[in-house]
């Protein structure tokens, strides 16, 4: 075997496509499980087990099947019910409504965190509910979970290749078609390997400095 | 500054002047479990006056407070404050009645996102809808009421506890209740914190016209505020009088074990 930097050059306009979908994919899936995994875990605190009852069924349902299922049901089965997107949207879709399920257990356990006290103190003060989730418990809550939430945008990026299974052309995607095209997988695979450890590295330093931001 | 913590501009000052009834509690009763913790309990409270309860813990003392500030509910009875009633009664008229009351916590419960400032004038805003400058002018008075008008910027962690417990204290005032209610207020706090704590709420018992109802173990505070102190036991109050008559005098065999115990 032997290491060529011509085909690490002749790949590298296929990475830099591969890495903008890739950072696609991360940045839009992570915003999508942000977003719906607070949504899950606010539903799961209605009174009303007629919300909370599906609401924990379909969320157990997607965490406890494998994402590339997932992938394969929204890309193949959905068309035929008349729900079309392209690939990276649909991919898009799927990871981020996978990783709401974990995102909505960190958002659950940063509630809980939350002492008891602080519900008390508001309705001393007579805040609306609403207002209290606001401005008193969310930004206690969210404060307490950015690290764990930061691991799931990491483990996100290493689940990212499995868009490739639905013609997602990403990083893994870009390399696989180089290596069938040229039978050379060392350079392709090592770049995007190396990519891969420092988006996860930067995306750590960005997390820390995050967490000190929020830490008073 | 005695009218300043308590006047109310819409309401007649006359409303809060001793003499009128302002709680009343009726046949209370409240169960956790298996446990009675309040048991066909009656008792009210005049406006303006200092009432503490004592007792040993679990006799239900607490909980009245909770009753009262609607952290929890009764099982049955009824609750009036100033004639309109908090229990039984709809969210929309309990959020109207528990303006009149506000609440210090033995854990001083800040909101700890929040700067000292904040904390004191998130519920006058939202709540009374007081405009922001005038919200925020009251609660740098307040804060040079109790000692720590420097402190409008800091965060609550920045505080000891018994500066925490002092925002507290102005937090619940900002909203101007009829009523405050005194949790345990410096069971938390470190021995050398204590006395300035009871020594401002001394300060507001005595220049501020506003109902105070504490429940303490602290008992020369409650001996030296108090114009009736409720001796509670298992649920029920088994002696009431004045603090001269009680701390010296006491008539019953429990009262006297317990003050033995405690004094």
């Amino acid at each position: 075997m032997k290491w060529d930097w011509g085909a690490v050059a002749d790949f590298m306009p296929l990475f830099w496509d591969g890495l903008l979908v890739t950072l696609q994919a991360l940045a839009l899936g992570s915003l999508i499980s942000f977003v719906l995994g607070l949504v899950w875990a606010l539903l799961m605190r209605t009174p009303t087990r007629w919300v909370r009852w599906p609401v924990g069924v379909v969320t157990e349902f997607v965490r406890n099947t494998p994402l590339l299922v997932q992938l394969f049901f929204l890309f193949y089965v959905m068309p035929e019910w008349g729900l079309t997107m392209s690939a990276l949207t649909t991919g898009v879709i799927g990871i981020g409504l996978h990783y709401s399920t974990y995102t909505m257990q960190v958002y659950r356990a940063g509630i809980e965190a939350v002492p008891v006290g602080q519900w008390e103190a508001a309705t001393a003060l007579n805040l609306p509910v609403a207002r209290t989730w606001r401005v008193v418990i969310l930004p206690q809550a969210i404060r307490r979970v950015v690290p764990a939430l930061g691991n799931y945008v990491i483990a996100m990026l290493k689940d990212t290749p499995m868009l490739m299974a639905i013609t997602v052309l990403d990083m893994l995607g870009q390399a696989r078609l180089f290596s069938q095209q040229n039978f050379q997988f060392t350079e392709p695979l090592t770049v995007i390997g190396v990519a891969f450890i420092l988006i996860s590295y930067l995306a750590s330093l960005l997390l820390r400095a995050l967490e000190r931001r929020l830490v008073h | 500054m005695s009218t300043d913590i308590q006047h109310n501009p819409e309401k007649n000052p006359a409303d809060n002047r001793p003499g009128g009834e302002l709680i009343r509690l009726e046949q209370i009763t409240k169960r956790f479990g298996d446990n009675t913790v309040l048991d066909h309990l009656d008792f009210s409270v005049e406006a303006g006056k200092h009432v503490t309860l004592i007792g040993p813990s679990g006799s239900g003392k607490t909980t009245i407070l909770r009753l009262l500030m609607t952290l929890t509910k009764p099982d049955e009875g009824r609750i009036t404050v100033d004639g309109e009633q908090l229990f039984p009664a709809t969210e929309k008229q309990i959020r109207e009645v528990r303006k009149k009351i506000g609440m210090v916590f033995q854990q001083f419960n800040l909101f700890p996102n929040m700067s000292v400032l904040r904390n004191i004038t998130e519920a006058p805003v939202t709540v009374l809808g007081l405009p922001k400058d005038e919200a925020e002018a009251r609660a740098r008075e307040l804060l040079d009421l109790v000692g720590l008008a420097d402190k409008c910027d800091a965060y609550p962690s920045q505080l000891s506890g018994g500066q925490q417990q002092r925002v507290a204290i102005a937090r619940a005032l900002a909203m101007r209740p009829k009523v405050l209610l005194l949790d345990e207020v410096t069971s938390a706090l470190d021995p050398e914190l204590v006395a300035g704590v009871l020594d401002l709420l001394r300060d507001i018992a005595r220049t501020t016209d506003i109902t105070m109802l504490c429940v303490t173990h602290e008992m020369n505070f409650a001996r030296d505020i108090s114009d009736q102190v409720l001796m509670f036991d298992s649920g029920r109050v088994i002696e009431s009088g004045s603090p001269e008559k009680i701390f010296n005098d006491p008539e019953n065999d429990r009262t006297r074990e317990f003050l033995s115990a405690v004094l």
